[in-house]
């Protein structure tokens, strides 16, 4: 029901989680559409900003391009004005000294010097001088009054310019000499044309060159007319125009034929080709006048450039413009180079899209793979929970189930039936112990394993251990030997259980998975084993080649030097090595105790099937075995050596292993203990330590072994014992040494004779007894021994068997362990044990009769029961009175406390946790102190006294009543005073074993 | 004869209630703590049991009608039944208390209202079943010293 409703409460969370996602993902996705958005804006801009970029920078470049057009068109342009100025000026010149001539040859002589044809051949061969005049001629000024005379002394009658008779004027202005190349105009009266004759009228009245506006000349061109007076005489510069024009004697006229030889001019000079010239006279200034060039309009907006030309007369203005002949044609690289930009913006922008998408992804990426972590680590938590829920919840029904069984099994049952019942609680056991480690896992895994440090005996662990697996290990032939080195300390502060978890795992994979040889457990100091590890390195090195030799070696070489003779994977334990480590210990000082610290280094040894090499990485890995067929062939689920793994690691050590297939495992683990004082430990906690008895102190003994390591062993639990020994190969020189001959071999012993004789059973040969007996009474008698040492047999088997078919004293049952042995040898050397050692020996038996111990604990004993529940009181009362204990019910922790008024008459309190006012803790808290004060009392009171040594200390043993007793932990309970706690309802086993070590069943009351 | 009938009759209403799962081994063991020393000891547990989960109930429904539920308290309240039921082997209320305290500690009021009706339909069928077997034991003691 609690699961349902936890499943409930997991589909709830479950759906809010999906709720919360479908939260995320949505707000995920109009994150997303928007960012879609924003990154399309973005695109957009960044396309119309490189647009920009590419028109403005190509802008840029054909402004500049026209820049350096329009500065290429200025400086031809004045090129070419500057010229044309010059050339015109040129020609001006020369006929102002063609006017002089005219005046000097012409009127100052008399007759006049010069004719036409002299005029004739000097124009025609000064014409160079005048490239712009196409001609130049001279008209003498003829009054009306002279023109007959003129006409007459000529012979030829004034024409007007239409070549016909000119009429009647006031003044005439015929030309009388003319260059060849425009004799047509000769006897012309260029007064007649209208151009000319303004020209004339105004050229007389300032006495400078003066040109006419641009018209069609007789031949046909464009051109203008220069016309230059000539005076009769030399008159200054600032006569006025009345006596200018009396002065005035005839023209000199100069037709530029502007149209051809401007066109000629210009041709010599560069760029003529793409260049556009005009000339227009621009002295009506809305009307210019084309003097010059094509008369297309200007109206393309190209280039030009006006430049004022001065022609020297001041009355006409003209202008030259330029442009290019053809449209400037935009250049290449005005459109490369910005494309060229653009593109590379693009390319740009377009690596920054991508990284920026790829970021995106890889951020979306990165996100959902978070989120898919946090559900992975909610489902591992889901699990681990599940599994604890779960777990508990089957122990419950469990518990029911085996304890029906108990029940069952008390009652009368057929032989068959009781079998089926007997397997069933072996499998329920075996159910409820894979349900803790299931249990175990799933705290470790959540974290919340908590380790005790209590003192504790590491050697009464291990020698529990041992007694665990002892029938196992008789059944299958199997030595089973524990070692703890003489340095590590006799008592331990950790956590026992853990520990003893460790190791009963270890040791109950290598029983399980050996048929033959033995199982060796040896404990060191860390520090010892470094040394050994350093002579391990040698057979690791060979270990590659190693191999194949010991597929050989094992049927050939019958005898290792190890426990069993059988050989070991890690050659670490063999009996060099062995023996090194002893040597350490006896050579080295006495441990300086510098450091809090102990690291103890435990290695399992097994001479079993070995893992295989493939199978060697995943042993630690929960549930997984060597292979498939190993479940099926010895069971198990492969929890254990994870367990066991996390355990060490807990504890702040290693673990590791040495395997070789067909060979045997050797599993080693190092853990970090602290040292404790034995002085310091308090009184309340010695419960965990079982003293052995001490009465063999002083004794010798005797050891015959051909194994050394096993020698080492048995030595080792003499040791303990405080019995010294000697150990020799074989039987023979036995004899020898029990008479003390040869002395030298009994320095150790002394000269005290050993009373005991040891006999491995592989040492004892058939009919051993016989002649045994007989050399020993022989000595006896002949007084070479004082006297006749007991003789043990140390032997796996039935120990009654055994003892039936040889004639020995006593036969002590291997696997060995202390305590087994110090009572095997109180009963053949019939020393009768202390009785407070015997408390000890009674714990060591619990279980056996339950109930019976818990009716022989309880009866008579006055015991208080706390509990705020009426019906729990009533059935908690009924069950103890049941086991015949005195019992007295209060409801409450503060009634409780009144009647715990020291002195007081109880023997146990049994006190549950959870109660209204005051709960079980702090009632405990408050007992404890006021005992803690009645003892000062006492003590202060009546120290020294011997009756104060006796009841001074107040201690009641207060157990917790709890349902929950996965929950309870024992230091919960130990951290307020209480001693323990019991199930509630009682379960008979957990309530004995609570109990006994409070309640002795010898002392009643 | 009517004494061996009245006893079949008490040894089936038992058995049923162990085969319906309202009761566990714990009351077997009850039964067991009933001798000569005590006779009365199962109907002085049961009688206790069924005042002690009445009263409960009743502070609980109170406790759950008011607008604050002290949950706390409830959780003691639900302890304590489930303390009793446990000692008597009441195994399904025991149970329904486990889920009480649950939402007890998920502070979930609907919960825990739902669980409370649970529990008592099942408490009140389980103290009508002890009844009517305490009637059946009575019955039984009067019919010995007739004979």
């Amino acid at each position: 029901m609690g699961v349902g409703g936890g499943g409930g409460g997991g589909g709830g969370e479950a759906a809010a989680a999906v709720a919360v996602e479908g939260d995320e993902a949505g707000k995920g996705r109009r994150w997303w559409r928007v960012k879609v958005k924003l990154s399309t804006v973005a695109v957009v801009a960044w396309v119309l900003a490189s647009a920009a970029l590419w028109a403005g920078l190509h802008w840029r470049f054909r402004r500049a391009a026209l820049h350096k057009a329009e500065e290429a068109l200025v400086c031809m342009c004045e090129e070419r004005a500057r010229m044309l100025q010059d050339q015109f000026a040129v020609s001006v010149n020369h006929v102002h000294a063609l006017a002089i001539l005219v005046a000097t040859f012409h009127y100052d002589k008399h007759p006049p010097a010069l004719d036409q044809d002299t005029f004739a051949v000097y124009a025609a061969r000064t014409s160079f001088e005048r490239p712009l005049l196409s001609g130049v001629a001279y008209a003498q000024r003829v009054v009306h009054a002279d023109r007959e005379s003129f006409e007459r002394q000529q012979g030829w009658i004034i024409k007007t310019m239409k070549h016909e008779p000119s009429p009647a004027q006031d003044e005439y202005a015929p030309v009388i000499y003319s260059q060849e190349t425009i004799s047509y105009i000769e006897g012309l009266d260029v007064m007649s044309g209208e151009e000319d004759r303004e020209n004339i009228l105004r050229a007389r009245a300032t006495g400078k060159a003066v040109l006419t506006r641009p018209f069609r000349l007789m031949s046909n061109h464009l051109g203008v007319v220069l016309t230059f007076p000539v005076y009769l005489v030399d008159l200054p510069n600032d006569t006025a125009v009345e006596d200018r024009v009396a002065a005035t004697a005839g023209y000199l006229g100069g037709a530029f034929d502007v149209e051809s030889l401007v066109e000629n001019l210009l041709r010599q000079l560069a760029g003529n080709q793409e260049l556009v010239v005009n000339v227009y006279d621009v002295t009506n200034h809305s009307n210019p006048l084309v003097m010059y060039g094509s008369e297309v309009p200007l109206g393309i907006p190209s280039p030009s450039h006006t430049y004022t030309l001065d022609f020297g007369d001041p009355l006409r203005k003209h202008q030259m413009v330029c442009r290019y002949r053809n449209k400037l044609h935009v250049s290449w690289s005005a459109i490369t180079t910005p494309s060229g930009v653009f593109v590379i913006c693009m390319l740009v922008g377009y690596i920054i899209y991508a990284a920026w998408s790829r970021y995106d992804n890889v951020k979306e990426d990165c996100r959902k793979m978070e989120a898919l972590k946090k559900r992975a680590e909610a489902a591992d938590i889901a699990k681990s929970q599940f599994l604890a829920t779960v777990s508990h919840e089957i122990r419950t029904p469990m518990n029911g189930v085996l304890g029906m069984l108990d029940m069952l099994l008390d009652t009368e049952l057929k032989s068959t039936q009781r079998d089926y019942a007997q397997t069933a609680q072996v499998c329920g056991k075996a159910l409820i112990s894979l349900i803790n480690e299931v249990l175990d896992r799933a705290k470790i895994e959540a974290g919340k394993i908590d380790l005790e440090s209590v003192p504790f005996d590491l050697r009464s662990i291990l020698d529990d251990v041992i007694s665990l697996f002892s029938s196992k290990s008789r059944e299958k032939g199997i030595e089973l030997a524990v070692y703890v080195s003489e340095r590590v300390p006799e008592i331990l502060l950790g956590d026992p259980g853990r520990f003893r978890q460790i190791i009963t795992n270890l040791v109950g994979n290598s029983i399980k998975f050996t048929e033959r040889g033995h199982i060796f457990v040896q404990v060191h100091l860390a520090d010892h084993s470094n040394l050994a590890t350093e002579a391990k390195i040698e057979p690791v090195v060979n270990g590659m080649n190693g191999h194949k030799d010991e597929a050989i070696a094992i049927p050939t070489s019958g005898s290792h030097n190890t426990l069993s003779g059988f050989e070991a994977a890690d050659s670490r334990n063999n009996w060099e090595n062995f023996k090194l480590l002893l040597s350490y210990e006896k050579n080295e000082m006495p441990y300086e105790s510098d450091s809090d610290k102990v690291t103890l280094v435990v290695s399992v040894e097994d001479t079993g099937i070995g893992i295989p090499l493939h199978a060697q990485g995943r042993v630690f890995t929960p549930f997984m075995q060597a292979d498939s067929s190993t479940s099926r062939n010895y069971g198990g689920t492969g929890i254990g050596l994870s367990i066991s793994k996390c355990l060490v690691e807990i504890m702040g050590g290693q673990i590791n292993f040495v395997s070789r297939p067909l060979v045997g495992s050797t599993f080693t683990f190092t853990a970090v203990l602290r040292r404790c004082d034995k002085n310091a430990i308090s009184d309340s906690k010695t419960v965990a330590l079982h003293p052995l008895p001490s009465s063999f102190k002083g004794l010798s003994a005797l050891l015959v072994d051909k194994r050394p390591v096993r020698a080492t062993v048995t030595k080792y639990h003499l040791q303990r014992l405080g019995i010294t020994s000697e150990v020799v190969g074989t039987i023979d020189p036995t004899f020898g040494v029990l008479s003390g001959r040869n002395g030298s071999s009994l320095t150790s012993i002394g000269k005290k004779q050993p009373c005991m004789l040891l006999i491995e059973s592989d040492s004892w040969g058939p009919q051993m007894d016989v002649s045994l007996h007989a050399r020993l009474q022989e000595m006896k008698q002949s007084d070479r021994i004082h006297v006749l040492p007991k003789v043990f047999l140390l032997s796996a088997a039935e120990s009654d068997k055994v003892k039936k078919i040889h004639a020995v004293d006593s036969v002590i049952p291997k696997p060995l362990k202390a305590s087994a042995l110090a009572a095997c040898l109180f009963q053949a050397l019939g020393i009768t044990q202390p009785s407070h050692e015997k408390r000890d020996d009674s714990g060591s038996l619990h279980g056996r009769d339950g109930s019976g111990s818990l009716h022989g604990l309880l009866l008579g004993k006055n015991i208080l029961v706390v509990d705020d529940n009426k019906v729990n009181l009533r059935v908690a009362a009924g069950t103890l009175k049941k086991y015949g204990a005195k019992v007295e019910c209060v409801e409450s922790g503060k009634d409780a406390l009144s009647l715990l008024q020291v002195p007081h008459k109880f023997d146990l309190c049994l006190m549950d946790i959870q109660m209204p006012e005051m709960d079980g803790f702090e009632a405990t808290r408050q007992i404890r102190a006021m005992e803690g004060k009645a003892n000062e009392q006492a003590d202060d009171s009546e120290s020294g006294s011997e009756i104060a040594a006796k009841t001074a200390k107040w201690h009641l043993p207060i157990l917790a009543m709890t349902a929950d007793v996965i929950q309870a932990t024992h230091e919960e309970c130990t951290k307020c005073g209480m001693d323990g706690y019991v199930s509630k309802p009682f379960e008979e086993k957990q309530l004995f074993q609570a109990v006994q070590k409070f309640l002795g069943p010898c002392v009643s009351s | 004869m009517a004494a061996a009938a009245l006893t079949s009759q008490l040894n089936a209403l038992v058995n049923n209630m162990f085969a319906m799962g309202l009761l566990d081994d714990q009351f077997q063991q009850l039964q067991m703590l009933q001798d000569s020393t005590a006779p009365d000891f199962v109907s002085e547990v049961v009688t206790l049991f069924c005042d002690d989960g009445e009263r409960i109930i009743c502070e609980l429904s109170r406790q759950l009608e008011k607008p604050n539920v002290d949950f706390d308290r409830v959780d003691s309240y639900v302890h304590q039944l489930k303390g009793s039921s446990a000692s008597v082997g009441a195994q399904k209320v025991k149970n329904t208390c486990i889920q009480f305290r649950e939402f007890c500690q998920q502070r979930s009021r609907d919960g825990c209202l739902k669980t409370l009706d649970l529990v008592r339909t099942e408490f009140y069928d389980l103290r009508n079943k002890f009844q009517a077997m305490l009637q059946l034991e009575q019955q039984i003691q009067a019919c010995y010293p007739k004979h």
